[in-house]
Order: structure tokens, then C-alpha cells, then sequence
């Protein structure tokens, strides 16, 4: 066979797929992500290509943090909003874990819910906020409602696809050992969906956030989405980029809180890393 | 040469397997007085109307107390379905389990199962996944702790109690699973080809310290294999199942009682085999 007949596959290192990757590598990565972003940043507003009322120089952003917090603002806009959005997510949780549980384990809860979730999941709750004004009031209620809202069915579905994943025959052991139906619930179906619940939770949280802006432009006095507002309103961008990237900076907290969170609570669950 | 078989020249077509052979066993023509297991007249049937497929076809089988039986067949052939019928995992279209005499309309603790992908609790350690049936039933303590121990120590695993199953090896985890089993003291245990996953070696060792086990325990046994030198290894009948869902025919094994891993290299053995096998390749061809 001559050499251009053989065939195989080109080695490569930045393209590799489950063949290795050099351990040194993925921290450069993840800092040029970092980086590249800041310095295009850096370069458009400190080199004036880009006016300062439409993107504020980075210490620009910082300097109108720092005002925000001699003002006395900044850490109770931080309380309040993580306040809300912890009553609506900790709701979506205790309502949302239970209906996907029962949705994944029983045909009839399936059936019975599966519709009405499937529906309503779609309907975009921004489109509920006029109505929440009408129904509930303008003080907490329909903020935590709106987050609430926008999180539960996710939940639900998302955990209801984990308890649809758990094979058949890890059930069916369990009835051979002489389980009950109630026995198979509390004592094989939840521990086994535990690290797909945590991990849920940890993906929806993002979206918690997303709801929480959209319900502080309703008549608000306090948090960082009302802040966003009323320095729009008055075009001071430095302080609306400020107040989103401290979303940004509690987000990541958050969701490197729930990843130690499934290591502590769950060491026996099998890791994905390849 | 062009018409000739593959095998031709082997000359195995010389012996054909004679499914009226001069002493016809009827199937399952040794009625036991009071099985252990009954599997009566179980037929299922999936699907409706033109599209629907027999998987089972009227098959009974008794096993008695203490009775070791191996059921093979070709592939897609219901071994599978009928012992999760047998387990209560599956209902048939017509027929009934009976276990001691007594229908049994669901699964339980009488019937304990081992699967072929071990199927261990992965949230619990060695020796919690063995306790489970136990647990269950809500043995006390101390009571408990024994019996895991000298399971555990039947299969060989007292060392690795505390560990988690994400740390075994394929025939450890299959040995935690039979220990899970049997721990729960079930009447019958229905094995699903339950070394199927394992390489050679280990599948070697587990027949062999299986058959060993099942001397101490007594325990009666309904396995399913794809393996026929296992089957024979094992049992004391072996029960053929055809492509049609039909029990063919049910071989008694006439070995002594006791197995050594070396009997299957011997002539007694190799007729047994021989005869299976032919019997098998008829069912293929139907």
C-alpha cells in the first residue's frame, strides 16, 4: 500500500478529543479566556475608540463600585437581591424536588402533571409581571413569586429525567430484596438521583438570577437589579456594568459552592472527568 | 468446492442431532413431589394483533428443594423474560409462579435475583449493600452486622466492607451481589447470566467458588447462561429453550455430585456438551 493509502488519524494537541490533554494547558486556557475579553476591553475604552457613557473604562467601573459602597448602597443592594433570590430558588426547590420525583417515579404522577409542566414551561414569566402587580402587590411577594415562577418547572422536569434514568434493573434488585414501593422511593430512587438533583440545582441557580432583575424593575427600593435600572435610566453604565458583574462574581460562588457541596455529600457518586 | 459447508470437512455434519431420540424425555418428565419453585404453563406474549411475538410459549419447569438448574438457549430466545416472570418483575399473559405451593403474584424476598451488570447500590458501602435486604426487613442490629460478616466472608470480601462499589473490580462486585442475595436468605435464587461480563479467568474462579457455595448453603438455583460447559458445570438438569420460546428438552446431568473445575475436560463431561450443543444448533436452525 503506498503512504498516501494509509489513513490515520493526525495527532493533535488543542483538538483532542478523550485522547489526553496536557494539565498545563488548561489553566493558560482558562486565563487567555479571562484575559483576551479584558484587554479588548481595556484597549476600546482607554484608547477612546468607544465613548465613555457606552462602555466605561474598567477602573471606571470599579471607582463607581467603590461610591456605590461609601454611599452605603452597595452591601444591602447585595443582602436584599441574594435574599430574594434564595426564598424564590429555596421555594422552587421544596416545591419543584418533590413534583419531579414523583413525576419520575410514578406513570400516573407522569401523566397527571406532564402536560400542565410541559405547557406552562413555555409561557415566559416576564409576561407575568403586570399580572403579579394586579394580583399580589408591589412589596416582596411578587419578587420572590417571579423567581419562583421561573425556576419550579425546570426543576421538576430536570430532576423527573433523573429519576426516568435510573435502570430498570437497580429497581428491580431492590424489589427482589423484598423492597415495598414506599422502600424503593426514600431508599433507592432519591439517593440514587442525589448527585443529578445537586447538579440541577446548580445549573438553575444561574437562571435564578436572570428572574431576579426581571422582578426588581417592578417598583423596587432596594438591590442590585433596581440599581441596574435607575442608573440606566440615567445613563451611568459604570455602575450598571459594576452591579452585573457582581452577579457574575456571586454566581461563580455559588455554583463553586454546590460543586463542593456534591463532594462532600456525595463521594461515592462516579465523576465525569475522562 | 464452491456448494460445500464451512464445516464439511470437520465432518460434524455426521451427527446430527436426533430430536426423537430412542428414550424420548418428555419435557420435564420428572415431576417433583413438592417443588421448591414452579414455573406452570407461562406464556408471554408482546404486542397485539399481526405484530405480536411470542416470547415464551407454554414453558413449565419445577425445580426441587436444593436443586441447582441452568436454563440455555440461543439468543432473543426468553430466557430473560421467563425468569423475570419467574421474579415477579414481569407479568405473564397466562400461566403462574408458585413458590412452596403458593402463587406468587408479585416480586419479594422469596425469590432474590442476580443480574449480569451487578447492579450494586453505589450510594453505599460493600457491607451496607449487603445489609440492604436485611435493613429491610428490620432485623436488629447486631443480628445484622453477623450475617453481613459471614457473607462477606463467604465470598471473600471481609476486607473491603467500608469500601464503595466504585472501587471494585467487575468479579468483586458480582461476588458483593451474590452475597447481597443470598444475605437475604431468599427460598430461590434466579441468576440472569450473572457472569456473563467477566473475562475467562475470573468467570472460571466464580463457577467454581459458586458451585462450592451453593454445596454450603443448599440453596436452590435457577440460572440462565449462554455458557454451556457452565451449565453442566453447575446443574444437576439443564434446561434447553428454543428460538420459538418453547422448552426443547431437559437434560439431567448425571455427574457426581460434587464438581472439580478439571471434570470438563473429561469424557463424561464432553457428552454432555456434545449433546447440548447439537441440541442447541437444531434450535438455531429453526
Amino acid at each position: 500500500m503506498s503512504p498516501s493509502q494509509k489513513r490515520y488519524l493526525k495527532p493533535s494537541v488543542f483538538w483532542s478529543i478523550r485522547q489526553g490533554f496536557p494539565s498545563w494547558l488548561r489553566p493558560v486556557l482558562t486565563l487567555t479566556a479571562l484575559a483576551v475579553p479584558l484587554a479588548i476591553w481595556s484597549l476600546l475604552s482607554y484608547g477612546g475608540f468607544i465613548s465613555e457613557t457606552f462602555l466605561p473604562t474598567p477602573t471606571a467601573v470599579l471607582s463607581a463600585g467603590l461610591s456605590m459602597q461609601e454611599k452605603g448602597t452597595l452591601v444591602t443592594d447585595i443582602l436584599v437581591s441574594s435574599g430574594r433570590v434564595m426564598v424564590g430558588f429555596g421555594l422552587a426547590s421544596l416545591i419543584g424536588i418533590p413534583m419531579g420525583i414523583a413525576m419520575g417515579t410514578f406513570y400516573s404522577m407522569d401523566s397527571l402533571f406532564g402536560g400542565f409542566v410541559g405547557t406552562v414551561r413555555y409561557m415566559p414569566v416576564a409576561a407575568f409581571t403586570p399580572l403579579m402587580i394586579v394580583w399580589v402587590g408591589i412589596d416582596e411577594l411578587p419578587k420572590v413569586l417571579i423567581v419562583f415562577l421561573g425556576i419550579v418547572l425546570y426543576n421538576a422536569i430536570m430532576v423527573a429525567d433523573a429519576v426516568k434514568f435510573i435502570p430498570n434493573d437497580t429497581l428491580n434488585v431492590a424489589y427482589t430484596l423484598g423492597a415495598t414501593r414506599r422502600d424503593l422511593l426514600f431508599r433507592v430512587i432519591l439517593p440514587a438521583s442525589l448527585p443529578s438533583i445537586v447538579d440541577t440545582l446548580r445549573v438553575n441557580v444561574a437562571g435564578a438570577w436572570n428572574f431576579l432583575v426581571i422582578s426588581e424593575l417592578l417598583a423596587a427600593e432596594s438591590g442590585l437589579g433596581y440599581r441596574i435600572v435607575r442608573s440606566q435610566r440615567t445613563l451611568q453604565t459604570d455602575k450598571v456594568l459594576f452591579c452585573i458583574l457582581v452577579i457574575g462574581c456571586i454566581g461563580l460562588l455559588t455554583d463553586l459552592a454546590f460543586r463542593l457541596l456534591a463532594r462532600w455529600l456525595l463521594p461515592w457518586a462516579e465523576s465525569t472527568q475522562h | 468446492m464452491a456448494d460445500s459447508k464451512p464445516f464439511d470437512h470437520l465432518e460434524l455434519a455426521q451427527h446430527k442431532f436426533d430430536p426423537n431420540p430412542v428414550d424420548p424425555h418428555p419435557v420435564d418428565s420428572h415431576p417433583v413431589d413438592r417443588p421448591k419453585l414452579e414455573i406452570r404453563n407461562i406464556t408471554k406474549v408482546f404486542g397485539k394483533g399481526k405484530q405480536a411475538i411470542v416470547a415464551v410459549d407454554d414453558v413449565s419447569v419445577q425445580l426441587a428443594p436444593n436443586e441447582f438448574s441452568c436454563i440455555v438457549g440461543p439468543s432473543g430466545c426468553g430466557k430473560s423474560t421467563l425468569l423475570s416472570i419467574a421474579a415477579g418483575l414481569m407479568q405473564a399473559t397466562a400461566g403462574d409462579i408458585l413458590v412452596d405451593g403458593e402463587v406468587v403474584p408479585g416480586p419479594g424476598a422469596d425469590r432474590g435475583m442476580v443480574f449480569q451488570n451487578y447492579t450494586l447500590f453505589a450510594w453505599l458501602s460493600v457491607a451496607d449493600n449487603v445489609a440492604f435486604g436485611l435493613k429491610l426487613r428490620g432485623l436488629p442490629r447486631a443480628k445484622i452486622r453477623d450475617r453481613v460478616a459471614y457473607y462477606l466472608d463467604i465470598v471473600g470480601l471481609s476486607g473491603w466492607a467500608k469500601a464503595y462499589p466504585k472501587a471494585l473490580s467487575g468479579g468483586m462486585k458480582q461476588r458483593v451481589a451474590i452475597a447481597r442475595a443470598l444475605a437475604n436468605q431468599p427460598e430461590v435464587l434466579l441468576m440472569d447470566e450473572p457472569f456473563g461480563a467477566l473475562d475467562a479467568q475470573t468467570k472460571e474462579q466464580l463457577q467454581a467458588f459458586f458451585h462450592d457455595l451453593w454445596e454450603k448453603t443448599q440453596i436452590t438455583v435457577f440460572m440462565i447462561t449462554h455458557d454451556v460447559e457452565e451449565a453442566i458445570f453447575l446443574s444437576q438438569r439443564v434446561h434447553i429453550m428454543d428460538k420459538t420460546g418453547k422448552l426443547r428438552e431437559t437434560v439431567n446431568i448425571g455427574l457426581p455430585a460434587h464438581r472439580e473445575l478439571d471434570m470438563k475436560l473429561t469424557p463424561e463431561f464432553l457428552d454432555y456438551k456434545r449433546h447440548i450443543v447439537y441440541a442447541l444448533r437444531f434450535c438455531q436452525t429453526k
